[in-house]
């Protein structure tokens, strides 16, 4: 019996590599873990409310604008940082499935090239499809609205998503780079940095001029501002650089850059091998 | 009749900067065989498996694995093999059960099959029990074994073992040699690296021994014992015996005995395979030797390199700083 069992006697037709058919097991394979070790997703969800309550409350304060006017302008800008984590957490992804040899598993098998990046990368849009919920409903204790059609609300989380896709692949492209599980955790926490960059947290319209510009090419303003427009509670600043003044086609545009730019990158790199 | 080759290898080259892991590797694999890869860490054993695998590629040179050519039809290769060992790993997040019941499906099980498929092997490898916790949690053999198990989903042609018991309990270690011998026994072509020479001669119907990327010695295990041989070591009772016991040894083995008066300890390189410890215990007792103690074992894997490379320094040359 034990020798039957070690040997497949069905000896099947070759494997070809199939999108259609590896993506999805992939992506499954994200889920399980997510399921698995829940507590990592909380975790995640976590500092966007610690952040929402602190700068909402304490430094909200000392704003000019009224604390409440504050807080709303504070939920989309912070619902765009969350999006563009994809970038740390892709590359956290890649970096340690490089790192502890899964990888290396999964590229001897006949395997579509694309599946394991879209695997994850599609993982990280279903898990930020859920985990923006909890602090969309701090927000709304803390006095944000929704105040546009429901429409544009769906076209803002869309959108959210669809950001949070596209950094998702620049981040596992840089994770293939990294390969280091360690390195890339630590890269990944100065990424917090991008967003106050940006308009997500500040306005940028009394920022220096250099400072402003630099902000307001920050594919990050660009999904803040077009959030805070598509939920209605601040519409694109005036005089403000071509992605932001017209922030869904801005963010449409980035997003559109960064996948056709990353995608290429990221399968090539996987299929190429990593040493 | 001609050999149809497995695995068949030409002038393999592969460096990492300055340090050149592949030196033109030659190996030929004949379908349905085990081949051991022998060699000392940093040999080059673990570069040649990636190359064969497609997880990289070579920089000179050619290699062709089930008929497919490792650069080209990459795709073909990766349909036809197994791999498992110290480049690949499962998944430690998800479960035993979970890691091959997903390798089932990108592998085209079907419905129930993939299901099926995984519980037999988890059950095969004694992982029944363990199947439902995170493999992080698992131990270094029961992981081993898992890794194992991944690579036999399906039916692979080739099945490529990267130093699969190296650090492993004996326990774990004879489990994986059982399944081996099995896969041998039903016609799969294995390649398998070790650091062993008791695991290249358990196993290996050819051992081709590496050194600095290169095969520095090719043959049976049979063929590779006699040109070492082993190594007898006696203990007399006083030291004036000593030279008595080095004129026996010289007889019986054609070779000059070491002699350490210090520990009344003689030593000998005994190449001959049909020389047994009885009969040179006997030939000692005849010439009226007071023998205390006596082995005769198999050499080491350092002194098998010294004699076949004549080199003692087995360990690979330092890697240049970066």
């Amino acid at each position: 019996m034990s020798a039957t069992t070690l040997v497949h006697e069905q000896n099947p037709a070759p494997v070809t590599g199939s999108l259609a058919a590896d993506g999805p097991a992939m992506v499954g394979r994200h889920l399980q873990k997510i399921k698995a070790a829940p507590g990592v997703l909380v975790l995640t969800q976590t500092m966007p409310i610690t952040m929402l309550l602190f700068f909402g409350y304490v430094f909200g304060s000392a704003l000019a604008v009224p604390g409440q006017e504050y807080r709303s302008f504070l939920v989309p800008g912070l619902l765009a940082a969350t999006a563009a984590n994809g970038l740390m957490t892709g590359m956290f992804q890649a970096a340690q499935d490089c790192d502890r040899g899964v990888m290396d598993r999964f590229r001897t098998l006949p395997m579509s090239r694309a599946a394991v990046p879209l695997g994850s990368t599609v993982a990280e849009v279903l898990t930020t499809a859920v985990g923006m919920i909890p602090l969309m409903l701090v927000g709304l204790a803390a006095g944000w609205r929704i105040e546009g059609g429901p429409g544009a609300a769906l076209g803002a989380y869309g959108l959210l998503l669809l950001f949070r896709f596209a950094t998702s692949w620049a981040g596992y492209w840089l994770g293939l780079l990294i390969r280091n599980e360690e390195a890339a955790g630590q890269l990944g926490s100065a990424t917090f940095i991008l967003p106050l960059l940006s308009s997500a947290y500040i306005p940028t319209d009394n920022m220096p001029g250099w400072l402003r510009t630099v902000a307001e090419w920050n594919p990050i303003s660009a999904l803040a501002s077009a959030t805070r427009d598509l939920f209605g509670n601040a519409a694109p600043a005036a005089g403000a650089a071509w992605p932001v003044a017209h922030p869904v086609a801005g963010t449409l545009a980035w997003s559109a850059v960064l996948l056709a730019v990353f995608v290429p990158l990221t399968v090539r790199r996987y299929a190429r091998g990593t040493d | 009749m001609t050999t149809t080759y497995a695995v068949l290898s030409e002038g393999l080259e592969k460096h990492y900067g300055d340090v050149h892991a592949l030196r033109g590797l030659d190996l030929a694999v004949a379908e349905g065989a085990v081949c051991g890869v022998l060699g000392p860490n940093g040999a080059g054993k673990s570069t040649a498996v990636r190359l064969l695998t497609t997880l990289t590629s070579p920089d000179a040179g050619s290699a062709r694995v089930a008929g497919h050519d490792v650069v080209r039809e990459a795709a073909a290769v990766r349909a036809a093999i197994g791999v498992t060992g110290q480049s690949t790993s499962i998944d430690g997040e998800l479960s035993g059960r979970q890691n091959l019941r997903l390798f089932a499906r990108l592998l085209r099980f079907r419905g129930p099959a993939g299901r099926t498929r995984a519980d037999e092997l988890l059950e095969r490898f004694g992982l029944t029990e363990a199947a439902d916790r995170p493999a992080r949690t698992y131990s270094g053999g029961m992981r081993r074994r898992l890794d194992l198990a991944a690579g036999l989903l399906t039916r692979p042609q080739v099945l490529f073992l990267d130093e699969p018991t190296t650090g492993l309990d004996p326990h774990s270690r004879n489990q994986i040699w059982e399944a081996v011998r099995e896969l041998a026994g039903r016609g799969t072509t294995v390649l398998l690296t070790t650091q062993y020479l008791e695991e290249a001669d358990q196993l290996a119907d050819d051992i081709v021994l590496i050194d600095r990327g290169r095969a520095a010695h090719r043959g049976t295990p049979a063929e590779l014992k006699s040109l070492i041989g082993g190594y007898a070591e006696v203990v007399v009772a006083h030291e004036s015996a000593l030279r008595a016991a080095a004129a026996v040894l010289d007889r019986l083995t054609g070779a000059e005995p070491t002699l350490d008066h210090e520990h009344r300890t003689i030593g000998v390189v005994a190449s001959d395979p049909t020389l047994t410890l009885p009969r040179i215990v006997r030939e000692l007792d005849a010439a009226g030797v007071p023998v205390i103690d006596a082995s005769l074992r198999p050499p080491t894997l350092d002194e098998a390199f010294l004699r076949l490379t004549g080199r003692g320094d087995v360990r690979a040359p330092k890697e240049p700083a970066a």
